[in-house]
């Protein structure tokens, strides 16, 4: 089983090899950037921390104390079809609400005229078999990564939302406090719950995104965390407020993997 | 040619004598790693972290020091001990900072090389991350990770001895593990009564060890094969439920059919390593067999292995049986293992400090 999960892997790699390789930082192709901007809401209200109340799908509310999520694997995609994926090595990113500065995701690409963008919510299942000292920066349990990583359970954890709601049973710590922890990539030895997400959105939807010499698009990214409480499984709070690894964490990926809508795309 | 032969001859022999004199006056050295003649080849990838004589040392220090719990209390040997072939001698569960309880009994460490799976649960695949577990395990080490990487990369002496054996000062979460790999894969045991059996190094069963042999191997082998003694796969043992009801691997394949499946302990050092089974209930091998014999509950989905042809569940063994086959399961401890200087936390000066 293991072999065959790695010729998996190892035939998913080589097919994202087969199309054109998109350059790095360092390579002549990569003349220009383009920024994929995370605006993470509640509905139509900002995500504001431990501030602002939310009203999910099953009318509970509820405030964020913590929410992060990795965003991986980037491809675009150009109005003339080429497929432009970007270095694996350079394609982790862990959006933290927290942390203005990570919303801002800046991807060195060539120029070009982009139609799409797809990305991974969450660490695809090869990066969380490989050897720690290809897991470094933000992938490093002891570094970029930490609390984002299961260590009794090798893997990494792809979405972390904690807060508090007034609807959930007092705590054994008195608090009303829930936690989702999203993550699972599939399994090592067996197969288990596969949690990873691939989002396409379609930038033509709002307008071509134009990368060149002094054209540096910015594409706004909408996250709206009301979107993991619906879908074909509601999660109510009250009855689900600790979410980590268990069969019924697939309901809240399966949710999450709508939360992403294109806002605006800003060809500047 | 009959010159140079001779003069070959000469430095041969001045060699020999160096090296005679060498060894008399060092200590002699004791192999690190090493692939006993009666096993397999290990699973874990040497080639992508040999073990050294620094490397080592530095993974011994690091297994033995407090540092890399929380509050300087815990080490890896607070519940890996020598003495009980790297278990956690006498406890059922073993505690952690602030005397908190973990959910299972600490394993023995031996022969780690060998396996592809950590954990009674198997969830670690990778001997490099299994340390990650006990660090950050709030009722173990309780310690984070990037504490630990700060600790060391700013300790009077670990940077120098990271210096030494990777050639390089700076301490990275992938430095600390494979120090400590080198050191674990080192705990080779191989030298019980069996394994000298087996590699026809002088000993032989006794009357009683041999009928014992034909028992284990009619009725445990299938479980427990040699020469690790498991088949680390993971199976149900039939314990009845304890108020914790622990479901075992199913808590991270999530696969319903492994519910209350345990990965299978190697019989290896069991007169060192009591108490037995995943949460350490029983303190005695006659306690497991008598379980075995007429304990099987099922309601944790006893694993068919144990499926008798009356459609009932165990492992009947006649007294005389039950005798010979503990004695042959005796032959599986491994003294010298349990002694070796070498793995001791004091015994340091074997090697760089």
């Amino acid at each position: 089983m293991k072999s065959l999960l790695l010729l998996a892997s190892a035939i998913l790699l080589l097919t994202s090899c087969n199309r054109k390789l998109a350059s790095g930082s360092n390579s002549p192709a990569a003349t220009s950037t383009l920024t994929l901007s995370f605006e993470n809401s509640a509905g139509d209200k900002k995500v504001t921390m431990n501030e602002d109340t939310y009203t999910n799908a099953s009318g509970e509310n509820f405030s964020v104390t913590l929410l992060q999520y990795f965003i991986s694997n980037v491809s675009l995609k150009k109005t003339d079809g080429t497929v432009i994926t970007l270095p694996q090595d350079s394609s982790y990113f862990l959006v933290k609400e927290s942390v203005p500065a990570s919303k801002q995701i800046t991807l060195q690409v060539p120029k070009g005229n982009y139609a799409s963008v797809s990305f991974m919510l969450g660490i695809d299942s090869l990066r969380n078999t490989k050897p720690l000292a290809e897991r470094t920066g933000i992938l490093d349990p002891a570094g970029g990564a930490e609390g984002m990583y299961w260590g009794w359970n090798s893997g990494y954890i792809f979405f972390k939302m904690e807060g508090h709601s007034s609807a959930i049973p007092d705590n054994k710590a008195g608090t009303k406090k829930f936690r989702y922890h999203i993550g699972l990539f599939g399994g090592m030895n067996s197969p288990t719950v596969n949690n990873i997400k691939t989002i396409t959105l379609n930038l033509k939807d709002k307008q071509v995104a134009k990368a060149g010499p002094g054209k540096k698009p910015v594409v706004t990214i909408n996250t709206n965390i009301l979107q993991m409480f619906t879908g074909t499984e509601n999660i109510s709070i009250a009855k689900n407020p600790v979410v980590m690894v268990s069969p019924f964490s697939k309901y809240i990926a399966d949710n999450y993997a709508s939360m992403f809508s294109l806002v605006a795309v800003d060809n500047q | 040619m009959k010159k140079p032969f001779l003069s070959k001859r000469l430095v041969t022999s001045l060699g020999l004598f160096m090296a005679i004199a060498l060894a008399a006056s060092f200590t002699v050295r004791q192999e690190l790693f090493r692939q006993p003649a009666n096993f397999p080849a290990p699973v874990y990838n040497t080639g992508a972290n040999p073990v050294t004589d620094a490397g080592f040392a530095l993974g011994k220090k690091l297994f033995y020091d407090p540092i890399l719990s929380a509050d300087y209390t815990i080490s890896c040997g607070s519940c890996h001990i020598q003495a009980a072939a790297f278990s956690h001698h006498g406890h059922d569960l073993s505690h952690g900072i602030h005397d908190l309880l973990g959910t299972r009994n600490a394993p023995g460490l031996q022969n780690l090389a060998w396996y592809s799976r950590y954990m009674w649960d198997g969830g670690i695949t990778n001997l490099d991350l299994q340390p990650i577990a006990p660090i950050t395990n709030p009722v173990e080490m309780g310690d984070t990770l990037s504490a630990v990487m700060r600790k060391l990369n700013s300790h009077p002496q670990y940077p120098g001895l990271f210096e030494k054996a990777f050639g390089t000062d700076s301490i990275t979460t992938d430095l600390v593990m494979k120090a400590l790999s080198q050191f674990m894969i080192s705990l080779v045991s191989a030298d019980s009564k069996y394994d000298k059996v087996m590699r026809k190094e002088g000993a032989s069963f006794s009357p009683d060890e041999t009928l014992g042999f034909q028992v284990f191997q009619e009725k445990c082998a299938s479980c427990h094969p040699e020469p690790l003694f498991t088949d680390q796969q993971f199976r149900s043992s039939g314990l009845p439920i304890l108020e914790e009801g622990d479901e075992g691997r199913y808590l991270v394949s999530l696969d319903s059919n492994e519910r209350f499946t345990f990965r299978v302990p190697s019989l290896r050092n069991l007169k060192f390593t009591f108490p037995y089974m995943h949460d350490g209930r029983f303190y005695t091998v006659d306690e497991v067999l008598d379980h075995y014999a007429s304990g099987i509950s099922h309601a944790t989905r006893p694993d068919p292995a144990f499926k008798l042809p009356d459609g009932s569940y165990g492992i009947p063994v006649s007294p005389d049986q039950r005798k010979a086959l503990k004695a042959f399961l005796l032959t599986l401890n491994d003294t010298a293992f349990v002694k070796n200087p070498l793995y001791d936390e004091a015994g340091s000066q074997l090697y760089i400090k």
